[in-house]
């Protein structure tokens, strides 16, 4: 099967003499290097320059907060079953009194952690929210130098309560 | 000619050659044998042989103590390796070196009284020293160029061999 | 008089060392911005706009590097050996005419450090004399690898010394002098040695690719297969001393190839410009060190194109191939000379 029209076939035939005096292919060579080092080059500057994202990137997850700042997730555990990569993990606890403003629902995630390491940003944790809670945005996740600080706490994952530290991930809802 | 800098040059020569001998390191009697050509050399520049005193450092400093060099770092000799000699093998380098003393002193004799050469322009130039080559010394200088012919073609078709084999 | 002309002489000799050590430090950086483009790429642009103070930068860091001498090193030997290398390098400079002669004062004074009348042999035998800085630090390292690189450093020089020696032969058949500066003189305006010895350039720029260890015949190094060659143990300004010697060879070697093929401070139409002969001269020093800037940008250019030799391939180009070639090179040369005598 032809993938391409640019493979070759290998053969062993006796060069010809202009072929072994390789001084025509050297040249040859050169020309293709010097062509290339009139070309722009494909470097990305990266702290000054960034590539440009698309839309609907899957980067860092957020989870999301309603339009009243209570957390939306309800632990339900569906993105965890969801993953493939297995890298989600929850534990559940139940709303006590007074806790309306913070969380949405009578059940929360107590504990939401994401391992970063394994996580393969497929986004079916965010098809298979039924409650629009987590949802991956355009963030990218930094390096980091210990294995542990790629797990991923509800610290690091919930968005802030003020307008300005919401997240907009209304491109990600409309598809 | 500077008497200093003869001086110099002098002592230089003769001290390496003699540490050449007293080494114990191979690798060091190599690379005094180099300063030793080197202040030969300087000789040379000092007699007005700027010819010679290239071609010196080309050929002995330059190519043949690099194949020395290259040799006995590839033999790693040290002194545990170093094969004992019997005495009368040393008892026969001793003798046959006085007797090369001997020949060379004499050879020496009577040299000084001759008349020193008279200098022209074209001393010691390439120019110079073409002419006499290709006038006074043809034949040797023939025979010896057929003799370096047939070392390199010798040593390309052993390199031929070589890679058909 | 003697002293201002000894003077004359310091002087120049200061700033062609001067120049020397300049341009051996900013071809560190023209290589790695040239290898940058060739691949696509932008190359080091941090130190400075361009990244022009990498090369500083490089040399901060080599000085403040831990020195690292082998315990089972022969010292002595280990730390005169990258010296060697640099001394070797410079001494070279010594007899290339770097421009014509300027008139100041009404005195002459030709731009160049001593007009040998054996000049050709006298870089031949200084670039003979530089591979010993390269045997002896590579043996002093006591390490296998360095030995391997100094012995494949020594074999190649040798070999590729004699077609070396032998492509120079035809040129200087061509001219009848062994002074760089009258060979310069003779290819005055457009007359350069290169249209009467094409075939001869081509094996003395081979060679000299194989003399200055650079690809595709840099086997003394070879990182791939002997970690780093006969550098392998050093460590800090002494490294830095081989790359910068290496780096200074290529810089005299392109400028003896423009001097010896490329007319060196000549250019065409020289005469006809009306100009005084100071201007001459100035327009004649730059355009030398274009032309040496092409050569160090061939070397590059040819780095980064070629892969590295097999060192047995290396050996039967230089024997078999380079040696009667340029063997004819000489014989055909000589009938030409002699069918236009008649």
């Amino acid at each position: 099967m032809q993938l391409t029209n640019r493979s070759k076939v290998v053969s062993n035939k006796e060069m010809t003499a202009a072929e072994a005096a390789y001084i025509p292919a050297v040249l040859k060579g050169m020309a293709v290097t010097l062509k290339h080092f009139f070309k722009r080059p494909a470097t990305v500057k990266y702290p000054e320059e960034q590539r440009e994202f698309s839309e609907v990137y899957r980067g860092k997850h957020v989870l999301k907060r309603d339009e009243n700042g209570a957390e939306r997730c309800t632990a339900c555990g569906l993105c965890a079953v969801a993953c493939p990569a297995e890298a989600i993990t929850m534990v559940a606890d139940e709303r006590k009194k007074g806790e309306e403003k913070l969380y949405r629902e009578e059940k929360y995630a107590a504990i939401y952690e994401i391992n970063m390491l394994r996580c393969i940003f497929c986004g079916l944790c965010e098809e298979a929210c039924p409650k629009e809670a987590i949802f991956l945005t355009k963030e990218i996740t930094p390096s980091n130098y210990e294995r542990e600080d790629f797990i991923y706490g509800k610290d690091k994952l919930v968005e802030g309560i003020e307008p300005s530290l919401r997240i907009d991930v209304s491109k990600r809802q409309d598809r | 000619m500077n008497p200093i800098a003869f001086l110099i040059l002098s002592v230089l020569t003769i001290s390496s050659a003699l540490m050449v001998v007293f080494s114990k390191n191979p690798i060091y009697s190599v690379l005094w044998l180099i300063i030793c050509f080197f202040s030969i050399t300087g000789h040379y520049i000092l007699l007005d042989a700027h010819f010679l005193a290239v071609v010196n450092l080309i050929v002995y400093a330059g190519a043949i103590m690099v194949l020395f060099l290259f040799v006995i770092m590839l033999l790693n000799l040290n002194k545990e390796t170093e094969p004992h000699k019997p005495m009368i093998l040393k008892a026969a380098a001793v003798l046959s070196g006085c007797l090369l003393m001997i020949v060379l002193a004499a050879s020496l004799q009577g040299y000084a009284q001759q008349p020193p050469a008279i200098i022209t322009e074209e001393f010691g130039t390439a120019k110079g020293v073409g002419k006499v080559l290709f006038t006074d010394f043809l034949l040797p200088f023939e025979v010896a160029s057929i003799l370096f012919i047939t070392a390199i073609v010798g040593s390309v078709i052993l390199g031929k061999k070589h890679v058909n084999d | 008089m003697e002293t201002i002309f000894l003077i004359d002489k310091t002087v120049i000799a200061f700033i062609a060392f001067a120049i020397t050590l300049l341009i051996a430090t900013y071809s560190t950086y023209a290589e790695r911005k040239i290898a940058a483009f060739m691949q696509d790429r932008v190359g080091p642009d941090r130190a400075g706009p361009f990244g022009i103070l990498q090369p500083l930068a490089d040399a901060g860091k080599f000085f403040f590097k831990e020195e690292i001498i082998p315990d089972t090193s022969n010292k002595f030997l280990f730390i005169i050996g990258p010296g060697i290398a640099m001394l070797t390098a410079l001494m070279t400079s010594v007899v290339i005419p770097w421009g014509g002669s300027l008139n100041l004062a009404g005195r002459d004074i030709p731009l160049q450090v001593a007009d040998l009348n054996i000049g050709v042999l006298y870089v031949f035998a200084v670039v003979s004399l530089g591979v010993y800085g390269i045997m002896i630090g590579g043996w002093a390292s006591n390490n296998k690898y360095s030995l391997l690189g100094a012995i494949r450093a020594s074999s190649q020089m040798i070999s590729y010394e004699l077609s070396m020696g032998l492509a120079l032969i035809a040129l200087i058949m061509i001219t009848g002098t062994l002074s760089m500066k009258e060979i310069v003189e003779q290819q005055h305006g457009m007359n350069w040695n290169i249209f009467y010895q094409p075939f001869g350039f081509l094996l003395f720029i081979i060679c000299a690719f194989a003399e200055c260890n650079r690809t595709p015949f840099d086997l003394p190094e070879c990182e791939a297969e002997l970690v780093g060659g006969y550098h392998t143990e050093y460590s800090s300004m002494k490294l830095g001393f081989y790359m910068f010697a290496e780096y200074i060879n290529m810089f005299i070697s392109s400028a003896f190839m423009a001097s010896l093929y490329f007319g060196g401070y000549n250019f065409p139409f020289m005469d006809s410009l009306g100009l005084s002969q100071n201007a001459i001269t100035i327009i004649g020093v730059f355009v030398f060190f274009l032309k040496i800037f092409f050569f160090i940008f061939v070397f590059m250019w040819v780095r980064w194109t070629l892969p590295r030799f097999r060192y047995d391939q290396l050996m039967r180009l230089g024997w078999q191939w380079m040696i009667p070639l340029s063997l004819l090179n000489v014989f055909i040369t000589g009938l030409v000379l002699l069918w236009y005598d008649k």
